[in-house]
């Protein structure tokens, strides 16, 4: 059974990599010379790219520390265990190395870990989260945003996303945002950022501290510091992506580069051997009259 | 001899001033600074520096804050926010929304939606962009577009006010 199986499974026809006539490698050659041009191309379009978000980046990392300080100073408390809201930022985009999938890998890890009682759901920001994470967790999605990635995330895009997300309906206990931190051109870092429910913050350790807060301004406080954390984590977000895809098309470039070189010395030795073997026919057929 | 006596004496005072004027420093830390951070998702103005006072217009009316405010939340509307650096220079700003924050460590947070230098502000696109606002608000169809416009409007009459109570 298992014999018949493979048999099906095995090609019928291998072609011979020895006996690659001169028209294959020159095909060959053509189009990884077009896939050189491409990646060049997208590596010029990523470049230019990520000067500005590194750009843009600058404002925001003071902007997004400041927004969390007042969490800090609060001492808002975040549980490890309870209904789990898990944000992930990511883009439409692919070609850029692991910056997706590294977001997409911890959050199946958090998921994995999860005991089986506790609900969790799931916020993707970018088609690319949704596309590996939807057949396996298809269930805990609870919305999806995508045409990310096209422009650099404005505060009106975060302001958005944050508004859908506090008008989910979903009450949960804890929540975490996964981003990637922009370390250097070729390194990023995934990171968890929290995210705190309404009833977290009023029940914090130092709330009591602060003078004259009523229900009406910790709503609208909250809002404002819960959009201007969803911004600074799409600017970290943006900036590595197209770091990434920077790096990944410059390797692709010169990978191609390689193969060109390779398919080229091939190119010319298989043309020298048909030439030989010409001149040998006619020699030879000129010595037998 | 007799001359190394003042001299030893002036010393003494020297020290005794330093260590005065050490312990008012002490005092001051202790005093607490006012340690601002002030950005908009564009542009940054203050990181982590410390300044006199700041007035904030917030939705509960406008706030002065000096050094050891006591902890503080607020949401900021349309109005002019001033600075007052330690040299002792006013820089003034017009924001549109956003939050402040002030923590037990005495540290200021503001974050704006929009923030710009008052000088900045152009007095003839202010007037225009009002009045379209304001026709805004009589063509509106729906009672949503009319709120939307009628925030417009809000905004367009503080600036126009902030452009008046700069100096």
């Amino acid at each position: 059974m298992l014999k018949q199986a493979v048999q099906v499974c095995s090609p019928v026809w291998v072609p011979n990599r020895n006996m690659a006539t001169l028209k294959d490698i020159s095909i060959r050659l053509k189009s990884v010379s077009n896939i050189q041009k491409i990646t060049k191309s997208m590596k010029m379009v990523s470049a230019a790219k990520y000067a500005r978000a590194e750009r843009d980046l600058k404002p925001a990392r003071p902007y997004g520390k400041a927004a969390q300080a007042f969490y800090d100073a609060a001492e808002v408390e975040t549980s490890d265990k309870g209904s789990h809201l898990i944000v992930a930022v990511t883009s439409d985009r692919g070609l850029c190395g692991a910056v997706h999938s590294s977001i997409v890998r911890a959050i199946r890890a958090t998921l994995n870990e999860t005991p089986a009682g506790e609900e969790t759901k799931l916020i993707l920001i970018g088609d690319k989260a949704r596309g590996m994470l939807h057949r396996q967790h298809g269930s805990k999605i609870l919305m999806t945003f995508s045409d990310v990635g096209k422009k650099p995330p404005t505060f009106n895009d975060a302001s958005e996303v944050a508004n859908q997300i506090m008008n989910c309906g979903f009450d949960f206990e804890r929540g975490s945002v996964y981003y990637n931190v922009y370390k250097s051109v070729v390194s990023y870092q995934t990171t968890t950022l929290p995210i705190h429910s309404m009833s977290a913050v009023t029940k914090a350790k130092n709330m009591g501290m602060y003078d004259s807060v009523d229900d009406e301004l910790l709503r609208s406080y909250s809002e404002f510091q819960f959009a201007s954390l969803i911004y600074y984590a799409m600017k970290e977000a943006a900036t590595s992506e197209q770091s990434s895809r920077m790096t990944a098309m410059d390797g692709a470039s010169k990978n191609a580069g390689e193969m060109i070189d390779k398919l080229t010395l091939t190119y010319n030795r298989t043309r020298q051997a048909v030439i030989t073997r010409e001149l040998i026919e006619i020699i030879s057929g000129a010595a037998a009259v | 001899m007799a001359m190394l006596r003042p001299v030893s004496r002036l010393n003494s005072v020297v020290s005794k001033a330093a260590r005065l004027s050490s312990a008012s420093l002490q005092q001051r830390r202790e005093k607490g600074d006012l340690i601002l951070t002030f950005a908009s998702p564009g542009d940054v103005y203050y990181v982590q520096q410390s300044v006199k006072q700041v007035d904030v217009p917030t939705l509960a009316g406008s706030v002065g804050i000096l050094p050891d405010h006591v902890p503080w939340i607020g949401c900021l509307k349309p109005g002019l926010l001033s600075v007052f650096e330690e040299s002792g220079t006013k820089v003034q700003y017009f924001v549109s929304s956003g939050t402040a924050t002030v923590n037990p460590d005495s540290s200021l947070q503001i974050l704006a939606e929009e923030a710009v230098p008052v000088d900045r502000l152009d007095t003839s696109a202010v007037t225009s962009g009002l009045a379209k606002a304001q026709q805004m608000v009589t063509s509106a169809p729906t009672d949503k577009e009319k709120a939307e416009a009628q925030i417009e409007v809000e905004c367009y009459e503080a600036l126009q006010k902030a452009l008046l109570d700069k100096h």
